[in-house]
């Protein structure tokens, strides 16, 4: 590594050994670190916008529409990325757009219709599944594979994270206003509904690229434990994304490593590790902690 | 009247959720740099015509035309449809009246930061800048929208109830803003409950209660006959309601 590069090449301090020798030495360690920091850096601010929104369990519902549609396309054709990633995006898409105009122009709020929507989806895949006739090992879709990451899967989960991250520069306003006080966006802009749509499409392109390395169940973990436990280190909106950001990257390093060493599934472990980071963040956080709220210390004169 | 520029003409306007006509059959106009306050029982339909003339409530039927474009009009709704539990300063919540000329990519030049300043100072928030809206009370956080207001620089203000629940002193301070919008000739809409208030300040005063009562001048329309009359409202929705037939002929 470079830190030591001049006077002693190649020499670890002994402690750090266990932490780098691991992605050293094994190629699908480096690719699964890469894959996961992609998703990090994407799901992040993701999560923070869902979470500002209360759409935390919008972004739960819409993983398990994206099962169905991963999984036809799993039967059509095999382990592919494009037919799998193409199949949950269509049906991630249907039901998020769905719900969202359905919210928009009837009475049913947006929960209630995303229920509805991804239920019909989730039994609409069943159906097909089981139309097949065969026992296929979903397992794949279920927990992802982040331990073997080829060249495409890479390719995805980088160009996801990198329309994301410009996806959210361009929407930031709009966005952060519709949250606010939508009734003064819709007074001075027509933005809202695109945005609105935007985003959704934003959360369903992520949880695809998620749920190729963790798998539907866990891909939303990524988005929704950094972003809730980011609102714990700060009240405002810039921070907690960049918090939740470095966050997600540390649950992927830690939760690859604690696989590495103790022999764990690391999509799970890699999820552990951020409920880990969440659960301390809960108890210590600056911003309305637990033990902060126990022991707030002395009032203040003013 | 001595017919001054028509700022909003209603032309047999009826508004309402569903088929439920929420106002009925309003006719009449507010003129350009009129003071305004519409006045009447809960579920009169004032806030309802507040929204008909933002454009976010399509008329039911009628038209309501503006001599201007819409996106002119600053538009102030009741104060709890704001999610103040979000992250976001002081600074930025006022920065936001700005959006009719930064938009979405637009920065903020220095001339826009003096403006922001100008309008906390106005109304008394310099020095909560940085301070979360969440931490705000319920005055503070309407002097915020008033500062909001002001940077957005409308021809027409439409504030809705806006000194519900806030106390004498800052109330006193925003009606001076209120003021000052009417000097500066810009036309302002004001629902409010306080009849004493609109009597001193407001000009011209709209007693409606689903229909509307009376119209004008305010000490005339605010008379003991008039305010009677809108008391008698009828709350409560009627099953066997008709099909409306004014205006068919």
């Amino acid at each position: 590594m470079r830190m030591c590069a001049s006077a002693e090449p190649h020499k670890e301090p002994a402690v750090l050994d266990p932490l780098i020798t691991p992605f050293s030495e094994f190629e699908f360690m480096r690719r699964a670190l890469v894959g996961v920091i992609a998703i990090a850096l994407g799901g992040g601010p993701i999560g923070v916008f869902l979470m500002l929104r209360r759409m935390s369990l919008t972004g739960d519902a819409m993983a398990h529409a994206i099962l169905p549609g991963a999984a036809v396309g799993y039967l059509l054709a095999g382990l592919s990325l494009p037919a799998m990633t193409v199949g949950g995006l269509a049906a991630g898409v249907i039901v998020a757009m769905a719900a969202g105009l359905v919210s928009r122009y009837t009475s049913l709020k947006e929960d209630a219709s995303l229920a509805a929507f991804y239920l019909l989806s989730l039994a609409l895949g069943v159906t097909i599944v089981s139309l097949r006739g065969s026992n296929v090992d979903l397992l794949h879709v279920l927990f992802g594979t982040v331990l073997a990451l080829d060249d495409g899967t890479l390719l995805l989960l980088a160009s996801i994270s990198t329309l994301t991250v410009l996806a959210l520069a361009v929407l930031y306003r709009p966005l952060v206003l519709e949250c606010v006080d939508p009734i003064f966006l819709r007074s001075v802009s027509r933005s809202g509904t695109p945005t609105h749509l935007i985003f959704l499409g934003l959360v369903v392109l992520n949880l695809v690229g998620g749920f190729h390395a963790l798998g539907t169940l866990l891909a939303v973990g990524m988005m929704m434990l950094p972003a809730a436990a980011a609102r714990f280190w700060s009240s405002d909106i810039t921070m907690m994304m960049v918090v939740s950001m470095l966050i997600g990257i540390a649950s992927g390093i830690a939760g690859l490593l604690l696989s590495f060493h103790a022999e764990l599934p690391a999509g799970p472990a890699i999820i552990l590790s951020a409920g880990a980071v969440y659960v301390a963040s809960l108890l210590m956080g600056r911003e309305g902690g637990v033990l902060w709220r126990l022991w707030p210390g002395k009032h203040l004169e003013a | 009247m001595s017919a001054p520029a028509t700022a909003i003409r209603f032309n047999e306007v009826t508004l309402g959720y569903g088929r439920r006509p929420a106002v009925h059959h309003l006719n009449g106009a507010i003129s350009a740099g009129s003071l305004t306050a519409v006045v009447g029982p809960n579920g009169a339909g004032k806030s309802t015509l507040l929204k008909g003339i933002v454009g976010t409530l399509k008329p039911l039927d009628g038209r309501i035309r503006l001599d201007g474009p819409s996106s002119e009009i600053a538009y102030l709704p009741q104060a709890a449809e704001i999610d103040r539990s979000f992250p976001l300063s002081v600074y930025d919540l006022v920065a936001m009246g700005l959006w009719s000329r930064s938009g979405l990519f637009g920065g903020i030049s220095a001339k826009d930061r003096a403006k922001i300043e100008e309008a906390l100072e106005a109304v008394g928030l310099i020095g909560f800048e940085r301070r979360p809206i969440s931490t705000l009370s319920g005055g503070q956080m309407q002097r915020a929208l008033f500062a909001r207001l002001l940077l957005q620089d409308a021809p027409v203000i439409l504030l809705d109830e806006p000194f519900t629940a806030i106390d004498a002193k800052t109330t006193a301070d925003l009606l001076d803003l209120v003021r000052r919008w009417h000097d500066e000739s810009r036309t302002v809409v004001a629902v409010l409950h306080d009849l004493d208030m609109v009597r001193r300040v407001f000009p011209e005063t709209l007693l409606i209660a689903r229909e509307p009562v009376a119209w004008g001048d305010t000490l005339e329309v605010l008379s003991a006959d008039n305010l009677l009359k809108a008391r008698r409202m009828v709350e409560a929705h009627d099953p066997h309601a008709h099909v409306c037939q004014r205006g068919a002929a």
